[in-house]
């Protein structure tokens, strides 16, 4: 696995364990002990994938995540000591990727990591419909009547996973597995949170999906084409 | 006669239709009235005021009239008494009067003793058109001469108003005056009451004659009409101004009782900052006083054991927080040492195999301590979502099926067709199935551990059963009591923290649901968790019994329904 790391941890132990972890797997790593520097360092460093503690000193991991998306959509994937849904909530809606709940496995860690590092297979030309949009698979560009809709990474992986089988219910478990790539039970607020972020991008009114359209008790499924 | 019965025929045809719209309206009036009737008794039963002012009306009322025709009695009394007294004295006068011209007249003929009468007669009657004074001579009762004389009369009243008593009475005591009170009609033709004064006089060659004097009581009774009148609009008025003065009173006394009862309610509604007015230092004062002080002393508890709340969340969550953080990099290590433990000699290779385990101990101890915690802050929230409860079913045997196969254990699942979709918190019900499961298996001696789901119109269930050791009396209700353990001695294999069960009850009680224990010594032992299917409703009953399904608890040949169990996941399986 290539790629590099952007740790922003205050707690220098784990910073340094996070490093020795992340580099026995062949990994760059790059740290930052707070908030502030975060944004200098992220543009500095151009890392591949953000690993980012949500209590930080100086600008919170909050605030450090809604930054970071406004530049770009490279995958976050937030630590947090707290498991209060609200905290979990707030951290996905700022534009995290994925969460890891400390104190982590090592191996749920390098997992979470490698799934949002794996993208780099090259995918088939392939050109997909969904509502009146038009997805470019190989080209990672979504075109509403010709013009470009920006979605991260993520909320194209969802999106395509949606539109490749139209019509089909994907309960969230499955999504978790095929987007998120969790081979066992994750969290579902994950699917809930990042089907509204995408909702609020592609939806002519996000109040009234037609194009992920929520099947109750089930899960969700791509609108008619 | 034909062409009559039409009409009438026509006539009653007419009454026929009209019938029904006419029972409608009494019908309608009826209900109107029965309306207004439970309005009124409404009215009274919920206005103090009203019932004060009725009441002190009515009272007064009562008061008023006896008073008043007491009054009234007594100013009649006082009037025919006066009026008595003059018209014995008028008639005394008079009589002596007539007496001495019937003296005086001397022996004369019959002719001129009638004229002589009816002059005396005629100047003993008032004079004018008043009429006050009436009068009547007549031939005495006992007078068995010959009648030279006529009943002389000067006016309307004749003889027969003269009442028999009155007459008897003077032929019994001829030297009195006899006074009695009778009616008479007057001109317009109403009654009128009257004075009827008697007494003898002697007519010359005549004999004995009775002198009748009538005094009409129309003044008096004009006066009494007057009096009546005035009482009548004072006790109105009188009453009027109680029901006034009534309405005055209450309104000072009933005002601040509703306005405190309004500032009760609105501080009962949360609205922790109402308050009463209170001014000046009378009793109306004092209760605003009282009801504001006891309106501070429960702001300010409210207020504290808000504090103490936020307080507790906060050191909860930070907490939480503060030994996360080093438990990270303590677990990393672990595992890090624990990957490479190869490379060590065997004693030290051991310690890492024992540390890692002990940090996975560690850990969920400390996670569910910090999530009892959470509990008692009050800080747990449910996260709800439509829900297909055989789906929440299939992951928990799923994430079990590895402890149940170390265990040697089968898991089996009674399925159903039916959808079981409730809205639900999956994350805290598929820990709660989760630890019910584990806890069977843990029990469950290797033996089978069934899963069972129901669903009812309100509520969905699932029980979780073993055939195990079961559990002794009483100890169904302690199982959920924290680091509660069945048996002190028995080796602890599946590292449970003894607060799991705890825990599963929280999380059933945050859904408004049940999590139910049943056990017997050496047959084995139930968990029913009931949740309704709706958020904030409340279950009525549990779908699913809480006992060990049919199959097991009697070994009767076949069950009558479907509902073979269906393994999931074997001993094999690994």
């Amino acid at each position: 696995m290539k790629g590099r790391v952007l740790v922003v941890d205050d707690d220098l132990a784990l910073s340094e364990m996070l490093g020795i972890v992340l580099r026995n797997e062949g990994l760059d790593v790059v740290h930052c002990a707070n908030g502030s520097s975060a944004m200098t360092l992220f543009r500095e460093s151009r890392p591949d994938i953000v690993l980012l503690d949500l209590m930080l000193p100086g600008i919170d991991g909050i605030e450090v995540c809604r930054r970071i998306r406004a530049e770009s959509g490279i995958p976050i994937v937030m630590l947090t000591a707290r498991t209060d849904t609200i905290d979990v909530v707030v951290g996905l809606e700022s534009g995290a990727d994925d969460y890891v709940l400390k104190p982590f496995k090592t191996q749920e860690l390098i997992a979470r990591v490698r799934a949002r590092l794996r993208r780099g297979d090259e995918p088939e030309p392939e050109q997909l419909q969904i509502g009146d949009l038009v997805i470019d698979v190989a080209g990672h560009t979504v075109k509403r009547q010709g013009k470009s809709l920006s979605l991260t990474p993520l909320e194209f992986d969802l999106l395509v996973a949606l539109a490749r089988k139209p019509r089909q219910v994907f309960t969230r478990e499955v999504l978790l597995e095929q987007v998120w790539g969790y081979r066992h039970a994750g969290d579902t607020r994950l699917v809930n949170v990042h089907v509204q972020r995408l909702r609020s991008k592609i939806e002519h009114d996000p109040e009234h999906p037609e194009i992920v359209v929520t099947v109750r008790g089930v899960g969700y499924r791509a609108g008619p084409p | 006669m034909f062409t009559w019965s039409r009409p009438i025929n026509v006539t009653r045809s007419r009454i026929a239709q009209l019938a029904p719209p006419l029972e409608r309206h009494v019908r309608a009036a009826r209900s109107a009235l029965q309306r207004v009737a439970r309005w009124l008794l409404h009215l009274w039963r919920s206005s103090l005021q009203l019932r004060v002012i009725v009441s002190t009306m009515l009272l007064g009322l009562i008061v008023v009239l006896m008073l008043g025709s007491y009054l009234y009695q007594r100013i009649a009394d006082g009037l025919v008494n006066d009026r008595i007294i003059t018209a014995r004295a008028e008639a005394t006068s008079q009589t002596l009067a007539a007496q001495s011209r019937f003296d005086s007249a001397g022996r004369m003929d019959a002719v001129s003793l009638t004229q002589l009468a009816f002059d005396v007669v005629g100047q003993l009657s008032s004079p004018g058109a008043d009429r006050s004074r009436e009068v009547i001579l007549t031939r005495a009762k006992n007078n068995t001469g010959p009648a030279s004389v006529p009943t002389v009369l000067s006016g309307d009243v004749g003889l027969p108003s003269v009442p028999a008593g009155l007459r008897t009475a003077i032929a019994a005591d001829p030297t009195h005056q006899q006074v009695q009170l009778i009616l008479i009609s007057s001109v317009d033709g109403a009654t009128v009451p009257a004075a009827i004064v008697g007494s003898r006089v002697t007519l010359p060659a005549a004999g004995q004659y009775e002198l009748y004097f009538v005094f009409p009581l129309d003044r008096e009774q004009q006066t009494l009409r007057v009096v009546a009148r005035t009482f009548s609009l004072g006790a109105i008025a009188l009453v009027l101004l109680l029901g006034g003065v009534a309405y005055v009173v209450t309104r000072i006394v009933v005002d601040p009782v509703r306005r405190a009862a309004l500032v009760a309610e609105r501080l009962s509604s949360g609205l922790l900052h109402e308050r009463m007015g209170a001014h000046g230092e009378d009793d109306i004062a004092r209760l605003g006083k009282a009801f504001n002080a006891m309106a501070d002393s429960l702001q300010e508890q409210i207020r504290q054991l808000e504090d103490l709340s936020r307080v507790q969340q906060r050191f909860v969550s930070d907490v939480s927080h503060e030994l996360r953080t080093p438990l990270t990099t303590i677990r990393m290590a672990g595992d890090l040492i624990h990957d490479s433990r190869h490379d060590f000699d065997p004693s030290v290779a051991r310690s890492a195999e024992l540390l890692h385990n002990e940090i996975d101990r560690f850990e969920s101890l400390l996670s569910d301590l910090l999530e009892i915690s959470r509990f008692d802050a009050g800080a747990a929230v449910l996260d709800v979502e439509a829900t297909d409860l055989r789906n929440t079913i299939v992951r928990t045997i799923e994430s079990t099926a590895a402890l149940a196969a170390r265990r040697g254990s089968r898991l089996e699942v009674i399925p159903t067709d039916r959808p079981c979709v409730a809205e639900i918190d999956p994350r805290r019900v598929e820990r709660i199935l989760r630890n019910l499961v584990a806890n069977a298996i843990e029990y469950g001696e290797g033996r089978p551990v069934t899963v069972q789901l129901g669903v009812n119109a309100k509520a969905v269930a699932v029980s979780v059963c073993d055939s195990g050791v079961g559990l002794r009396a009483g100890e169904a209700a302690m199982v959920f009591n924290r680091f509660w353990r069945a048996d002190p001695a028995r080796a602890r294999t599946t590292g449970g923290t003894g607060l799991g069960l705890a825990i599963s009850r929280e999380d059933a009680r945050l859904h408004g649901g049940w999590l139910h224990a049943w056990g017997e010594p050496g047959v084995g032992s139930c968990f029913r968790l009931t949740l309704p299917r709706h958020t904030g409703t409340v279950i009525e009953s549990s779908p699913l019994p809480l006992r060990l399904p049919k199959e097991r608890s009697a070994p009767s040949p076949a069950s009558e329904s479907t509902s073979s169990p269906v393994a999931i996941s074997g001993v094999a399986e690994s």
